[in-house]
């Protein structure tokens, strides 16, 4: 079953690429999108009936070079199981969409035809998405990472008559390149450390990677802490953190839907999936957990303010995603991995949902994007309006205080500021509260610019604005489903005490394996041992002694067995639990003081926002241009590295390398030149003559040379 | 059977001959029947090589399917091929029949091309096959004669300049291969390559000019042929004949060159360097990884600013040669394994890319990338093409291209980081100047008037790809086809490689003891 969930979207997108023609277009597309549908069925029937063991499915061999061996191979626990769901509901949600989006589309002409071209593509990505999250080895990771890399590629230049949509797949495949340049430096030193690269066997051998010292560059490392930073790097990369986000917002030059799937729901988050993965190894990486919550606070910061200035829908939503992504990541890094999942699963949700919203305004007002030019589609566009709304109360966060009742990205987001408390990182908690005031403030003023207030595009436009077509509404009402309810629903398994956490995600419970003393110290609470220990006395003590047992042998069984691995030290979750109350309140207080702030600059008073603006320029500008990263990096490594393959060519090849041969061979060359213009008059006889001449020559040459020694 | 690779050798050799008796006349006939002839004759000899293959056994690390014959001069004809040698034949043999039918519209001296073209297809056999050094380096001075005329006759304007900078280069290496071939029978009495397997050449330090020499005579052998097969890889800094010779040379001369003529140096380095000079590559092989990765570097960097289709992939070709020497010279199985993978695959993505350019180079007769773009408007299929190589070019998983450049970088990786770091950032800059010339050229609208009736690829160009198509994919999918054949015997020369290493150090070690 877990094959079929991974191929049929390949089969699809084969059918849809190279059979279209036979199909018909149509046909091809409702065969591909079915597929999906049927592969997102069966992935939830695979979550719902998971029991929590992690299964191995072996396909067939790959990589096989002396002591390294891969195979294809399905690794199916519950990360898989979480991602295999997500990835297929907005993935087959998405495809149902484009059938209204992507029916007609002005950068085409009439006669050809994209959409069998688009579906392909759309269901290529998804196959090499779920290879990417179903892998059990580094390598077949990078396989579908490199394969998401490269639909994501195609699909940001669906567009190729546009300049601007050529250059930002290639923005994007590139900056992810320099991720995955870490990535593979990180698989590279597993197999050295472990002479593996399967998942169970990294995973059993992390302890003594702990105790490992790595030559690596100009200095010795830690081994786990250098692997799991490099590996961090490749997730940097893909999921847009801070130095390589460059290509996110840029990728918004793809068709909406893609921006859905792939760039809000799916593919950006498959570094926190990768971090989420390695956690094992993480829990014995301290400087690495440090520096991933560092950057990713900084990004969830940096994404934010940026995106409190721009008016292009898409792009407010992107920096959006990239600063949610920060969230992510700051969760994992401070060790609740579950936490972290968590967001992602929710944030599929609204975030895809917000992502189709826009798509449905700008599918409304003509592929206008620029909010400048909104207003007042409350009336127009109500469905629209309110799937919007929906996702904008679960990015900000509503939900009644101090309870478990809100919309999706309450509970999750919540989580995560509350573990950043528990686990004493005040730096990040600061940085994300700050950072979900901003969030509030851009996500609605996009909602106030965009339904409310008076309609500043031309009256034309504004008339013809219409609701979009069934085929785009229904995905809408699915996820905005999903964004209500899907925090509520799951709040137990991801965030709930550690026993229902270490249920859904097989990691070995104390309830299980009570008997056996040293599968229950991975349980943070010492109470909780002391519940669960069985009533031998000296268990319990050998127990205790275990949770201060940093590199222990102890921790073993329960490396990889489950989804994810939480060291009998971390007690993340339960002490988030626990938090003050102030700071319960704190995420609800910074979204009321966003909410406020939008609706006085966008509908109490309107001109206030160009007033700010001339009178901060500068910082206005600093924002708008998005902290000029991208002239810096244009600027250093563009034309840096541009300039330098032309120096090397021209004064390189050129005039070292050419000019010392030829400096040796200068009277030779015209020499030959002049024979060989006389040569070249003759018939093919003289080449076959001088041909046997030459092979003649040689052998004399060398027979005189090997008599005369 | 046991004749089987002497007839697969000269079957084209043949073919050759009896178009150069026979065949008269210039007239649209006789070039067809010259095509023809040429493409049934390395059919044929493909078939050969598929008994080849399917009688070849992997586990058996010796040379196979031997033949040995006195010949004149008391040489002797030696013939036989192991698990690193057999997959160059198969490569040869599987891409001939396509270069022929790549130059089905040439129509200047149809006759002689093929001619060429088949003289060539035995001399680059005999190369791999060989187990005789007399005849080994026959067949690898040889084969320069008919890519020199290939390039020299049916190439481009500058063709003069590019077939002598080629022609002198690649002799200037073999002379000195001469010499220590020389030098080596003297030394050994014998010029069966086996035999010289288990040959032990001094590697005492010797003086020579007043320089004191590590690893002696060795040193100066691996030198000598070093000279050789680093100009034939060809290894940076002695790779500016390459860009010259692809860009002259006609679409047939490219993919023959950067295909299988290039490998003759890394074939090279794994038959002669690495089994005969253990020590000596054990000395010089840090300096050759330097070497490699400043290729790899050094050349992407270059390709990223060329303006010429032919010579962007030329240079390219040349970063790739890097990975496949960077893996030869870590001397262990990853890395090995990698650079005959590398090799191979090499061999079909390199020789599509320059098929790909022949395609729209027969329509609008120019390399130029600015004088493309927007492909994708009338060529789709094409631009598909176009793209997959491109990927593939790039290392995309589940292309070959992977599978080499990774496994290269993990044999790397176990003895120096700092290479294997500089080496896997090429992964970054290849990405850049494939997709950028992919953009120029195929990407954006259709807006040059030149450009608006260009037509599609046709069914012969179609039929040229798909094998290239189904090889690359294949091979990256399920490696294991290239891998189960070479494994045994990279493994056996490792574990040679390994004990004469041991020796030698502990020689040196007992040496200083005294």
């Amino acid at each position: 079953m877990e094959i079929l969930v991974l191929f049929s979207p390949l089969v699809g997108a084969l059918f849809c690429g190279f059979g279209w023609r036979l199909l018909g277009e149509n046909l091809a597309c409702w065969i591909a999108t079915a597929l999906l549908f049927l592969s997102a069925v069966l992935s939830w029937i695979l979550f719902l009936k998971f029991d929590g063991n992690t299964q191995n499915i072996t396909i067939f061999r790959w990589i096989e070079s002396g002591t390294l061996s891969t195979n294809w191979a399905i690794r199916f626990d519950r990360l898989t199981a979480i991602m295999f769901i997500v990835i297929t509901t907005v993935s087959s949600l998405v495809h149902l969409y484009s059938f209204g989006y992507m029916a007609h589309d002005e950068n085409f002409e009439e006669a050809e035809s994209y959409k069998p071209r688009f579906f392909a593509y759309l269901s290529f990505f998804t196959f090499t998405m779920l290879a990417l999250v179903s892998a059990n080895n580094l390598v077949q990771m990078f396989f579908g990472w490199e394969g998401v890399g490269v639909a994501s590629y195609l699909l940001i230049g669906f567009y190729f008559k546009k300049p601007s949509a050529n250059a930002a797949a290639i923005k994007a495949f590139v900056v992810n390149r320099v991720g995955d340049f870490g990535f593979l430096l990180g698989i590279f030193g597993l197999y050295l450390l472990v002479d593996s690269i399967n998942l169970n066997d990294i995973f059993q051998a992390i302890p003594d990677i702990a105790n490992t010292k790595l030559t690596f560059l100009w200095r010795e490392w830690n081994a786990a802490n250098l692997i799991a930073i490099l590996l961090f790097i490749g997730a940097m990369g893909k999921s847009a953190q801070l130095f390589l986000h460059v290509w996110l917002p840029d990728a918004m030059e793809g068709p909406t839907p893609v921006s859905a799937l792939i760039h809000a729901a799916t593919m950006v988050t498959a570094g926190v999936f990768l971090v989420c993965r390695m956690s094992p190894l993480l829990e014995y990486a301290p400087l690495a957990k440090n520096l991933i919550v560092f950057v990713g606070a900084s990004t969830a910061f940096f994404a934010a303010t940026v995106g409190l200035v721009q008016n292009d829908i898409k792009r407010v939503i992107a920096y959006s995603t990239c600063s949610q992504l920060g969230y992510m990541f700051v969760a994992a890094g401070l060790g609740a991995y579950s936490v972290a999942m968590f967001h992602l699963l929710t944030h599929a949700f609204f975030k895809a949902m917000l992502f189709l919203g826009a798509g449905s305004v700008i599918h409304a007002m003509h592929h206008e994007q620029d909010m400048r030019f909104y207003g007042g589609l409350r009336k127009k566009i109500p469905y629209t309006f309110w799937a919007m709304m929906i996702g904008t109360l679960a990015i900000t966060g509503v939900g009644i205080p101090l309870t478990h009742f809100g919309f999706a990205g309450f509970i999750s987001k919540d989580a995560i500021i509350e573990s950043a408390f528990g686990a004493g990182s005040n730096f990040s908690f600061w940085i994300l509260i700050i950072a979900a005031c901003f969030t509030s403030f851009y996500s609605w003023r996009l909602m106030f610019m965009t339904f409310f207030g008076k309609s500043r595009s031309n009256p034309e436009t504004y008339s013809h604005a219409r609701e979009s077509p069934i085929t785009m509404l229904i995905p809408l009402g699915v996820l905005a489903l999903g964004a209500t309810f899907s925090g509520m629903l799951f709040l137990g398994p991801f965030f709930g005490d550690h026993q229902k956490v270490n249920k859904f995600f097989g990691i070995t419970g104390s309830e299980i394996h009570a008997t056996l003393p040293n599968s229950t110290n991975h349980i943070p609470q010492s109470e909780v041992i002391t519940h669960n220990s069985p009533s031998d006395p000296t268990h319990s003590t050998v127990e205790k002694e275990s949770l201060k047992d940093i590199s222990g042998t102890h921790d073993r069984s329960a490396l990889g067995e489950g989804g994810l691995f939480f060291r009998n030290d971390n007690h993340v979750i339960e002490d988030a639990h626990h938090v003050p109350t102030w700071v319960k309140l704190s995420p609800f207080i910074a979204m009321v003081l966003g909410f406020s702030l939008a609706w006085v600059f966008y509908i109490r008073d309107p001109k206030l926002p160009r007033r700010l603006s001339v009178q901060q320029k500068y910082i206005y500008r600093f924002l708008l241009n998005k902290w000029y990263f991208d002239e810096l990096y244009d600027f250093v490594f563009v034309r840096g590295i541009k300039a330098l393959g032309r120096l090397l060519w021209v004064r390189g090849d050129g005039n070292i390398i050419d000019g010392t041969i030829n400096g040796i061979a200068l009277g030779l060359i015209p020499l030959f030149t002049r024979l060989a213009s006389k040569v070249q008059s003759g018939f093919i006889f003289h080449y076959a003559f001088g041909m046997i001449i030459g092979i003649l020559v040689l052998i004399s040459w060398f027979a005189i040379g090997g008599s005369s020694s | 059977m046991e004749n089987l690779l002497t007839i697969m050798i000269f079957l084209p050799l043949i073919a050759g001959l009896i178009l150069m008796v026979f065949l008269r006349g210039d007239d649209a006939a006789a070039q067809n029947n010259a095509k023809w002839l040429a493409l049934i004759a390395t059919l044929a000899t493909f078939l050969t090589s598929i008994f080849l293959y399917a009688g070849f056994d992997p586990a058996n690390t010796g040379f196979q399917f031997v033949e040995d014959r006195d010949w004149l001069l008391g040489f002797s004809y030696k013939m036989g091929v192991d698990g690193i040698s057999v997959l160059f034949v198969l490569l040869t043999t599987f891409l001939m029949p396509l270069v022929i039918a790549s130059c089905w519209e040439v129509k200047h001296r149809v006759k002689e091309y093929m001619i060429a073209l088949l003289f060539l297809e035995t001399l680059m056999l005999g190369v791999f096959c060989a187990l005789d050094l007399v005849l080994f380096y026959l067949f690898f001075e040889a084969g320069l004669i008919p890519m020199f005329l290939i390039i020299g006759i049916w190439g481009g304007a500058n063709r003069i300049y590019a077939s002598f900078k080629f022609f002198l280069y690649t002799l200037l290496g073999s002379v000195l291969m001469l010499v220590a071939i020389i030098a080596m029978y003297v030394d050994s009495g014998t010029t069966d390559i086996p035999t010289l397997f288990s040959h032990e050449f001094n590697a005492t330090p010797l003086k020579v000019l007043g320089i004191n020499v590590l690893g002696g005579l060795q040193t100066l052998m691996w030198l000598a042929f070093f000279a050789s097969f680093a100009v034939k890889m060809p290894m940076w800094p002695f790779h500016t004949w390459l860009p010259d010779a692809h860009v002259q040379a006609p679409t047939a001369g490219s993919v023959v060159l950067a295909a299988i003529l290039l490998k003759m140096g890394g074939y090279g380095f794994l038959r002669f360097s690495l089994p005969m000079f253990p020590v000596a590559s054990e000395l010089l092989g840090p300096f050759v990884l330097w070497m490699s990765v400043i290729a790899i570097i050094y050349t992407s960097l270059v390709a990223l600013v060329q303006t010429d289709m032919k010579k962007l992939i030329a240079y390219s070709s040349v970063a790739h040669m890097g990975f496949v020497t960077m893996g030869i010279f870590t001397a262990n199985q990853q890395g090995i394994d990698g650079a005959i993978f590398q090799m191979i695959s090499h061999g079909f993505i390199s020789g599509a890319l320059f098929l790909c350019v022949g395609v729209i180079y027969d329509r609008m007769h120019t390399r130029e990338i600015s004088a493309y773009g927007g492909l994708v408007n009338r060529m789709p299929g094409y631009a598909l093409v176009f793209m997959l190589f491109t990927m593939a070019n790039v290392g995309l998983p589940g292309t070959s291209g992977f599978v080499g450049e990774f496994l290269t970088i993990i044999g790397v990786f176990k003895v120096n980081t700092w290479i294997a770091f500089s080496a896997t950032s090429g992964v970054v800059l290849s990405a850049a100047y494939a997709l950028w010339l992919y953009r120029r050229v195929v990407m954006g609208d259709l807006i040059k008037e030149s450009l608006r009736t260009i037509t599609d690829m046709n069914l012969r160009e179609r039929v040229i790809f798909t094998p290239l198509v189904v090889m690359t994919i294949l091979l990256g999918v399920y490696p294991a086809l290239i891998l189960d054949v070479i494994g045994p015997s990279v493994g056996l020369l490792v574990e040679n490689y390994e004990e004469s290493i041991s020796v030698y150090s502990h020689s040196i070690l007992s040496f200083s003891k005294h």
